[in-house]
């Protein structure tokens, strides 16, 4: 149970997937123009993230043990068909949350948060409780980054900011501190 | 928004043109900010930016060149799918052989060796090149763009390896009272460098933005006031 803990909070805050891994950075630079947003890809990509990593590991256990070098195709193919199936599935029972979010759905397929969940979890050979609480974790982790730089940069918006320093190039010193103030966390639940 | 701003560009004409665009005036990562994961994650050592670049490379080569030949094969509604699968194929190949040749890089660089499937650049390049052009434009194209990867690579690894380990492809170049930067290999450090690096980028944007307005002041023959070699950032 400690164990489940700890590769929950370590895959949220300690190894922050975008700001420790780098994954995703598309959409830190794409969505954060505003929080909420943010806050709403993050879920979604939690989502998509759970379904991936069950359906990782079910690959891993029954299929993939033959013949590992199909691991990479295997999972993207996968993970193309569950965005696929969670189109369709929210655009039939709830149109409403399909527009809003609207072309991010699609994107998380071609995103590498979810490819390098599967990927980590895979290698460091996690069992189906860890690995699922590895993806909520790594999952709410998102969320919480693309908020805060979704805040940040609502704010920044209203400061005098030079011309030479919008675009890109802000966002990343932003992420460049909040990724310093996450080092703190460092080595925490390590034993 | 980066893919508007690298298609807007005027069409290249020669071959040259072709393989040289990609190596500087578009490159991948500093001007169309692509392919940023891989290329924060692997280059807090000049070795593995190499490896990544070159893995990259080849990925982009091969499968430039499959997809050029299967352009008029391929059907259009299911392309993006047949593209990563041939991108899946040359990463499988490039996996294994730096496994073989350079376990210890390989290993050090992970799992960001599988996610070159998601570098934007590699089905971005098969996307919009090419699938439009014969064969021998598209290897030039993916050539000048990996190319153009791996020095964005080297302009990011090369600082961060020797302020944050004092060495140069393991070699100790800093002399032995340099402290060590320790903050440039982690993480941050990769953030910091890539938003140096488009602040230059950004830099250079304004003050061309800036010279064309004065030689198009010039040329409607209108006074120019006598201005200093800095652009003005905050008029433009």
């Amino acid at each position: 149970m400690k164990d489940l803990f700890w590769t929950f909070i370590s895959a949220a805050i300690v190894t922050n997937f975008i700001l420790v891994y780098f994954l995703g950075l598309c959409p830190v630079i794409g969505v954060t123009n505003k929080s909420e947003t943010g806050v709403r890809l993050g879920l979604a990509t939690t989502f998509v993230m759970v379904l991936a990593s069950l359906a990782a590991w079910v690959l891993n256990t029954f299929v993939l043990a033959a013949a590992p070098f199909l691991r990479v195709i295997a999972f993207v193919v996968a993970i193309a068909s569950i965005v696929q199936i969670v189109e369709l599935f929210v655009k039939k029972t709830s149109p409403s949350l399909y527009r809003e979010l609207g072309i991010f759905l699609p994107l998380i397929a071609s995103n590498s948060q979810v490819l390098g969940m599967t990927i980590f979890q895979t290698n460091r050979g996690y069992t189906l409780l860890q690995g699922l609480m590895f993806a909520v974790g790594g999952g709410l982790g998102i969320t919480a980054v693309l908020s805060l730089v979704g805040g940040i940069r609502e704010r920044a918006d209203f400061a005098p900011i030079p011309a030479i320093a919008r675009g890109p190039a802000l966002v990343f010193m932003i992420a460049a501190t909040l990724s310093l103030a996450f080092m703190g966390f460092a080595g925490m639940g390590a034993s | 928004m980066s893919m508007i701003k690298a298609s807007s560009g005027p069409a290249p004409k020669t071959a040259a043109d072709v393989l040289t665009r990609g190596l500087w005036h578009e490159n991948p990562v500093l001007v169309q900010t692509l392919g940023l994961c891989s290329a924060l994650a692997v280059t807090n050592a000049v070795a593995n930016s190499i490896a990544m670049g070159l893995a990259t490379t080849f990925v982009l080569v091969g499968s430039a060149i499959i997809v050029s030949l299967l352009r008029k094969i391929i059907p259009h509604q299911i392309r993006i799918t047949t593209y990563i699968l041939i991108i899946a194929t040359f990463l499988a190949i490039a996996d294994m052989t730096l496994e073989a040749v350079v376990p210890d890089v390989h290993k050090a660089m992970g799992p960001y060796i599988a996610l070159i499937i998601t570098n934007c650049i590699v089905l971005g390049r098969q996307e919009a090149f090419a699938s439009r052009q014969p064969v021998p434009l598209a290897m030039l194209d993916a050539l000048g763009n990996g190319l153009g990867f791996t020095i964005a690579l080297l302009m990011m690894g090369i600082p961060r390896e020797v302020l944050g380990n004092g060495t140069f492809l393991g070699l100790h170049v800093m002399p032995h009272s340099f402290e060590p930067w320790v903050v440039m290999m982690l993480p941050p450090g990769g953030f910091f460098m890539i938003g140096l690096l488009l602040l230059g980028a950004n830099w250079r944007d304004l003050r061309r933005q800036t010279r064309a307005r004065i030689e198009h002041e010039i040329a409607a023959d209108t006074p120019v006031p006598i201005r200093s070699e800095e652009p003005e950032v905050a008029v433009v």
